[in-house]
């Protein structure tokens, strides 16, 4: 540590506004959250101070929802097969990134990164032309190709990062033992991975299962989830709303959870805020 | 190359029946950036040989294009009878120690040792049997389901011998294996791989940039200066006879006299020597160790004897006690300073006047090459 | 090391799904930028500047378009006023709570944007939690009807969506930075505030940069929080692209706008790539 002569000590307590603000902060984020699980258990409805009547019948009358069920099935489904995708075509770009040559690389670079920053109208609204002028009819496959196509950036990013800190020389050994290139990946190069796969995995399931500004152009007749909210939303506030998205809030704690516990095995860097610079700078 | 123990290789496209590899005309250029050039060089089957050069020299570099991870520029690259550098490298029988062992993490020791063979997809019983008799070759057979983050660098280090070993490679390439390792581990290593090697049988290319180590362990050493070879031979000819300056300098340490010849007698300063070298300027080569206090005191200074003993006396400079032996730094008459080797013992204080001799025959001539001036005579 | 077939397969097929998928689509919304579209509501596909032309003559679109970067400029200097100091805090004086605390900022991020922005909507309703807990303590009679449907309410809402993404760049950038950068300035004599503006704040521009640019970016294309809580006076620029590519049915025009977008975020991203090149040393 440093000389704790020149008033040094603050290096680890802090000037004490600094902590207010720090929790000023927490607050203004957690505070809408908190209100929104509090008031799904609210008789009387959304709003009024204070609340009174707590009850579960928010979330009976949601259990017996059935299109709200249908549109979870929906996003889950979107979402998996949007991971897929993403991941598919995501790990090569890094793979390429990482260690090929070849024209318009930086313009490749840029484009596979750009979704990642863009508005999620922008490429909603590119994909819906794309669709139309190729008559290809709105349905769930549609959202899947949008939400595959805006997550390549984040497969991307984070193999990306993990790559940068695979030792090369390994995949060397690998081919010098015998293994071919094909071998060598599955073998050598995806168990080196495996944290930013999965970690890719997880945050690609998770802003698809969230998504809705690609989703809202490209949808067809089935909604997601968010659609599903959004077009309530549009007719008036309930507590049913409150109620799933409490529900959603839990997943995505446990999503958190194992997310960090695969992180911490290994070492906990502010991953995700080191891309966002690295995606920033490209 | 100018001066090799061994013939440079033939363009013939047949090696010499001894040699194992054969390296022709190798050429590595990083865009405008030239990393070797004309590397020529035939590897007998069974040696223990060292690239060695000082970093940049392009000593890896070569290692790799063995390997298979780089291709070269131009040239060719032969193991008995077949080409081998147009093969990727899981296709050819050459394996490699890498510098930092590049072990695989997520394996168990075990596992890294048997990843050959399991690639190789060879019959389980023979896997098992292999396995133990590589890690117990390397005595590590205690450690078979431990994590390579949980042993010492030199066991890490053992496990990659044992992992390239058990392939039974014809060839071995070992990348700067010692570098990681602290100077006592790393001597004792230096012995136990000589051992292996003589066990195994199997052909070592070995990089350093060590010259110590370089002479320990092998059988012939060829020095690499700026991506060309300076001096291919054993380590007793390379040290008593380099070939130039550099080798002369980077191998040990030297005098170089910068000599004038005349008629059959070298010049330098108050020195004077027969030599065989014709008339004109010379470079001559004198290990300080050469150089020896005079057996008998004579009044004669720095002429030429029959028996060819030079003698000469010269002012005490410097005085390095290095254990067994000092180093001395003498001013002889004439100003030219020496190093000189010698057993310990006390001198006198500075100032002193001594006499010193060496024999003629230990002034070796060699050609002036130096890292200054990379591109003087070629041929 | 890499063979030519090893570096084929992993280029091409991404390559192939950007091309399509991303490239396609925005030269398409180029194309369909200088068409227009019939009174019989078909696409015209004659090349002419007429919807560009409109943009410039319109006061609605340009009013409109700077309304909303004015929106966005407030999103990004007060998710930068709660998320620096936040970031410093926790990266130079949270000692070992710091993974804890990071992962505090983190969780919100994984709440549905949709829940948060409705969640708002519920708290600063006429008949809302905030309202109504005025007029229970007495501070108010009547509710406060400039809180919901104003930009107000939009700026609120999507700082609070956007802060943490303004934190993780900021917080990667000073935890880069090596604190015995900070030891030697306070040997050299310069006191903690000193050591904050003439060290640690110009080595955390990068990140700085990054975050801004993501707040400005994700909040100038946002059409969500503005029909939620935003109001006739809340209206954003992709509030019109989506009514022109809906009721309205004027893709061209849409295209054209959502063009202009694409051109100014990409000269943002290339402007604060510049600035960031200029202040990182690494």
């Amino acid at each position: 540590m440093s000389a704790s002569s020149s008033g040094q000590g603050s290096l680890v307590k802090g000037p004490r506004w600094l902590t207010a603000h720090a929790l000023a902060v927490f607050a203004f984020l957690y505070l809408p959250i908190a209100i929104l699980i509090l008031y799904s258990f609210n008789g009387q409805g959304v709003g009024g101070f204070p609340p009174r009547d707590l009850t579960l019948n928010w979330y009976r009358i949601l259990f017996n929802d059935g299109p709200i069920w249908d549109s979870v099935l929906n996003s889950l489904m979107v979402a998996f097969a949007a991971m897929l995708i993403a991941l598919v075509f995501g790990i090569p770009a890094a793979l390429a990134l990482d260690r090929a040559q070849f024209p318009g690389k930086a313009l490749f670079r840029r484009l596979v990164l750009l979704p990642l920053i863009l508005p999620g109208i922008i490429t909603g609204l590119s994909l819906l032309m794309l669709f139309r002028v190729a008559d290809v009819k709105l349905s769930l496959f549609t959202i899947v190709l949008g939400h595959g196509t805006a997550l390549i950036s984040v497969a991307t990013t984070e193999v990306f990062a993990g790559l940068q800190k695979l030792n090369r020389a390994q995949e060397e050994a690998s081919l010098d033992l015998g293994a071919t290139y094909w071998q060598t990946f599955w073998r050598i190069t995806v168990p080196n991975l495996k944290l930013s796969i999965i970690g890719a995995a997880l945050l690609i399931f998770t802003l698809s299962m969230d998504e809705i500004a690609v989703s809202f152009f490209l949808i067809g007749r089935d909604n997601t989830l968010p659609l599903e909210i959004w077009g309530r939303l549009r007719r008036g506030i309930t507590p049913e709303i409150n109620a799933i998205s409490t529900i959603i809030f839990v997943f995505s704690l446990i999503a958190i959870v194992v997310w960090y516990r695969l992180r911490t095995r290994a070492e906990v860097t502010p991953e995700i805020g080191a891309e966002l610079v690295e995606t920033a700078d490209h | 190359m100018a001066t090799t123990s061994e013939p440079a290789a033939t363009t013939s496209s047949q090696p010499s029946s001894a040699s194992l590899l054969s390296i022709r005309s190798v050429a590595k250029h990083f865009g405008k950036n030239v990393v070797l050039r004309d590397i020529s060089l035939e590897i007998a089957e069974g040696e223990f040989l060292t690239i060695l050069g000082e970093s940049g020299s392009g000593k890896t570099t070569l290692l790799r294009i063995l390997a298979g991870f780089e291709q070269s520029t131009s040239g060719e690259v032969w193991m008995s009878g077949e080409r081998l550098d147009t093969e990727p490298p899981y296709r050819r029988r050459v394996n490699t120690v890498f510098q930092s062992y590049a072990l695989f993490p997520h394996m168990t020791v075990e596992q890294n040792v048997g990843y050959g063979l399991s690639i190789a997809k060879r019959p389980a019983a023979e896997i098992q049997s292999r396995l133990a008799e590589a890690l117990a070759k390397v005595k590590m057979s205690a450690y078979a389901k431990s994590k390579p983050s949980k042993i010492s660098g030199g066991q890490q280090q053992r496990i990659a011998l044992a992992r390239a070993l058990v392939n039974r490679p014809r060839l071995l390439l070992l990348d700067e294996p010692l570098s990681a390792l602290d100077a006592n581990l790393r001597r004792q290593m230096q012995v136990e791989l000589k051992a292996l090697q003589r066990e195994v049988g199997i052909t070592f290319i070995f990089v350093t940039h060590d010259q110590e180590e370089a002479m320990v362990m092998s059988d012939r050493i060829a020095l690499l200066r700026s991506g060309e070879l300076e001096q291919v031979a054993s380590p007793r000819e390379i040290y008593n006879r380099p070939a130039t300056s550099y080798t002369a300098q980077f191998i040990g340490h030297t005098n170089l006299l910068d000599a004038d010849v005349r008629q059959g007698t070298a010049i330098c300063s108050a020195l004077k020597w027969p030599t065989a070298m014709p008339d004109g300027a010379a470079l001559f080569s004198l290990r300080p160790e050469c150089i020896r206090p005079a057996s008998t005191t004579s009044a004669t200074v720095a002429l030429p004897t029959k028996s060819a003993t030079v003698r000469f006396t010269a002012k005490l400079r410097d005085q390095a006690f290095h254990g067994a032996t000092d180093l001395l730094r003498v001013e002889s008459d004439g100003g030219l300073i020496l190093t000189i080797r010698t057993a310990s013992r006390d001198l006198p204080n500075s100032e002193a006047r001594l006499e010193f001799e060496f024999s003629a025959a230990d002034a070796i001539p060699v050609r002036a090459t130096s890292l200054a001036s990379n591109s003087e005579e070629r041929h | 090391m890499f063979s030519r077939a090893y570096r084929t397969a992993v280029t091409v097929p991404p390559l192939v799904w950007v091309a399509v998928f991303l490239l396609v689509p925005y030269l398409l919304m180029f194309c369909y930028s200088f068409w227009s579209v019939s009174d019989s509501g078909t696409i015209v596909h004659s090349w002419n500047l007429d919807n560009y032309k409109e943009l410039l003559t319109k006061p609605v679109y340009w009013q409109t378009l700077l309304r909303s970067m004015w929106i966005a400029a407030r999103v990004m200097f007060f998710s930068m006023l709660l998320g620096y100091p936040l970031a410093y805090f926790l990266s130079f004086h949270a000692g070992g709570r710091k993974d804890l605390y990071y992962q505090l900022v983190i969780i919100p991020l994984w709440v549905s944007y949709l829940v948060r922005a409705y969640a708002w909507k519920t708290i600063l309703g006429t008949d809302g939690v905030l309202n109504t807990l005025l007029q229970y303590v007495h501070a108010t009679r009547h509710p406060l009807d400039f809180l919901l449907y104003s930009p107000f309410a939009v700026v609120l809402t999507l700082t609070h969506i956007y802060t943490p993404f303004t934190f993780l760049p900021i917080y990667a950038s000073l935890e880069h930075i090596p604190r015995n950068l900070v030891e030697a300035s306070h040997d050299l004599g310069a006191t903690p505030q000193q050591t904050f503006w003439r060290v640690i704040f110009p080595l955390s521009i990068p990140g700085v940069l990054a975050g801004a640019t993501f707040a400005f970016v994700l909040s100038l294309g946002d059409f969500l929080a503005p029909l939620l809580l935003g109001g006739p006076s809340g209206i954003m620029i992709s509030n019109i692209v989506v009514s022109l590519f809906g009721a309205a049915y004027n893709w061209p025009l849409g295209a054209s706008i959502s063009l202009c977008m694409l051109a100014i975020v990409i000269g943002l991203l290339f402007f604060s790539e510049r600035l960031e090149k200029k202040w990182s040393f690494s």
